[in-house]
């Protein structure tokens, strides 16, 4: 992925594991906080294909804003809820296929931000990243420590959210609305949730955590800005999403699994192994596809997912 | 001087698109052709409701199959009819992946199809790098196909090829499988409604689906066999601009009708040497084409009534029966 190679020198001349293991951590943060975002979308019924131009906005929005890493996650959650806003208001509130509206808005913000990108001057400035906030003496753990415990503060951000959003979803009411709306519109409806409300919602929430998820792109791991540098990962983490069976739980382990699978290309890059560098770039996507084929179970008559809400992917019925 | 900036960028999108016959007979209407076979393909499944977004891999894996017949098949009419028909199976093949996993394990094809055009960009790097790069090693591209192995151009002086009377006979083909044809009649059955399908017990939907899947990958595949041995002559990265992602605002825009993917085609590839002119002569970057196709997309999905179209019907809401 473009402007990884500072993980790569780290490389040079370890043999321990544990380089391995903080770079697989650091990048399953931005696919852990799309992840994340795109659970809540989906709990609530919406599949929301825009979380790769959420991703990709969030990048962009975080690199023009430069330098401060806080002002920069700001403007990154800003441009995801600019994305989300629209998704909303076209698949929820005007009930429009989801999948065209999301994939349209993913060509929106992939063309816009190459656009404004080629408007600047010649050549990318790096911005600064994030400095890693490494917290004392667990830090200093053998092999698991400098994974764990040595990372920009993002990374703490984005495995807090697990906890918080298993609390949220399983035990408040706000939690109960959501998962009743992607389950069955109607009996939520009738208990007085504003369904609408509540899936626009979720949409918006969702693709802001997408737009975060980009800023961390580039604000925690490149440094910098290029065309198109979501690389699917808005995908990979919908994707990441069904692995998990919809669970925070399930979807940060899904998450390590894929950092450690996109990881692997600086294991190889700095050992010679002499295996294709662009066939370790494969590994992810054709993971992603034997891990969802592997998971097969309720495959019958059109419920594909058993552990996914009932309504994944359909616009709510008319008022 | 805003005005005048605007006025020259107008003038290089002329030039660049349709203004000088270099400009439509070399550029936009070759530039057409993928866009016509991979967005009538793109009709085809979304017809059927499946959402393949994967034309921009399928294309990729009919430009490798293509390029490796070009390469070590005789030439002649005969090469170039072998050579198409393979892109067309290796589209086929790779649009396979997402339709077994579909029927027989229930992946979303959205997901596979977009998971395999990373597999398929990243193969072509490595083909071009690795087993097919040329043979001094030095650019990451295969040797050119022999000049016989080429589809011919239509006069000389222009690269318009005869891929574009391909493009036109798959069109009005599709479209009268499409109107006039038992299968056409089920692939449209089961994209208006699955369940209606499946309980009249004359359509097998999965079978419908994954054919339209196929049939779609085959007419992508096909597009890069005819951008090989009609413009490229060679395998290399970067092949195609996202022609496989135009395709689908290309498709939307003629709302799924294939005849109508010929007008929207056009218009897209007009669009897109446009753009290309503007950023030569005026400066202005050429992804803004992508932007205006994103903004196409939305506008119709906008403008159409909520049942009014039939891709949507898949994805409604159930019937009270069935839930």
């Amino acid at each position: 992925m473009a402007g990884d190679q500072g993980t790569a020198n780290e490389w040079c001349g370890m043999t321990d594991v544990s380089p391995f293991l903080e770079a697989a951590v650091r990048t399953a943060t931005p696919l852990l906080i799309a992840a994340a975002g795109e659970s809540i979308s989906e709990r609530a019924g919406v599949i929301n294909i825009g979380l790769e131009g959420c991703i990709i906005a969030g990048a962009y929005a975080a690199f023009a804003t430069g330098g401060i890493p806080i002002a920069g996650y700001t403007s990154a959650i800003f441009a995801g809820l600019a994305v989300g806003i629209t998704m909303a208001f076209f698949a929820v509130v005007m009930r429009r296929d989801q999948i065209i509206v999301g994939a349209g808005l993913t060509m929106l913000a992939l063309g816009l931000t190459g656009t404004l990108f080629r408007l600047r001057e010649a050549s990318a400035p790096l911005v600064t990243t994030e400095p890693v906030t490494a917290i004392p003496l667990l830090s200093r753990i053998p092999v698991v420590g400098p994974a764990l415990f040595a990372q920009p503060a993002i990374t703490y951000f984005a495995f807090a959210l697990v906890p918080a959003l298993w609390w949220w979803s399983q035990r408040t009411q706000g939690g109960l609305a959501l998962r009743a709306v992607g389950d069955s519109p109607s009996a939520a409806k009738a208990a007085g949730v504003q369904v609408v409300a509540v899936q626009a919602g979720a949409v918006i929430v969702g693709s802001a955590l997408g737009g975060l998820a980009g800023g961390s792109l580039v604000l925690a791991q490149a440094g910098t800005f290029a065309e198109g540098m979501s690389a699917g990962r808005g995908f990979l983490a919908i994707a990441i999403v069904a692995l998990g069976r919809w669970q925070p739980v399930g979807v940060a382990l899904a998450s390590l699994i894929f950092g450690a699978a996109m990881a692997l290309q600086y294991v190889v890059q700095a050992m010679g192994w002499g295996i294709r560098y662009e066939l370790v770039l494969m590994i992810p996507y054709v993971l992603t596809l034997v891990a969802l084929a592997a998971r097969r179970r309720g495959v019958s008559q059109g419920q594909h997912f058993s552990y996914a809400p009932a309504m994944l992917g359909r616009s709510l019925p008319d008022d | 001087m805003l005005l005048a900036d605007v006025a020259s960028a107008l003038e290089a999108f002329w030039r660049g698109s349709l203004g000088t016959s270099s400009a439509l007979f070399s550029g936009t209407l070759v530039r057409a052709v993928p866009l016509i076979l991979v967005g009538v393909g793109v009709a085809l499944a979304f017809r059927a409701g499946v959402f393949n977004i994967g034309g921009e891999g399928q294309l990729l894996l009919g430009a490798v199959a293509s390029t490796v017949v070009g390469l070590h098949w005789g030439g002649g009419v005969a090469g170039v009819i072998i050579a198409l028909c393979a892109s067309a199976v290796a589209g086929a093949a790779w649009a396979a992946i997402a339709a077994v996993l579909r029927a027989r394990f229930g992946v979303l094809e959205v997901i596979s199809t977009i998971m395999l055009n990373f597999v398929a960009v990243n193969l072509v790097s490595y083909l071009v790098r690795g087993p097919l790069q040329e043979p001094t090693r030095i650019y990451p591209q295969t040797s050119l196909i022999a000049e016989s192995a080429r589809l011919s151009r239509l006069w000389t002086g222009t690269r318009l090829h005869a891929g574009i009377f391909i493009g036109i006979v798959v069109a009005v083909c599709a479209w009268l499988v499409l109107t006039r044809m038992a299968a056409g009649f089920r692939l449209r059955a089961v994209g208006a409604s699955p369940s209606a399908a499946r309980a009249s017990g004359r359509v097998d939907v999965e079978r419908v689906t994954a054919a339209a899947l196929v049939a779609s990958g085959a007419l992508a595949g096909l597009a890069g066999g005819v951008e090989v041995t009609g413009v490229t002559y060679a395998l290399y990265e970067n092949l195609s601009p996202g022609y496989g992602f135009s395709a689908i605002a290309v498709a939307i825009l003629a709302r799924l009708h294939p005849l109508g993917v010929l007008a929207t085609a056009l218009l897209f590839a007009t669009l897109e040497t446009g753009a290309l002119g503007m950023q030569r002569d005026a400066g202005v970057p050429s992804v803004v084409a992508s932007v205006l196709e994103a903004l196409a997309i939305l506008a119709v999905v906008a403008a159409s009534g909520r049942f009014g179209i039939s891709w949507r019907a898949t994805r409604g809401p159930r019937t009270s029966g069935a839930a």
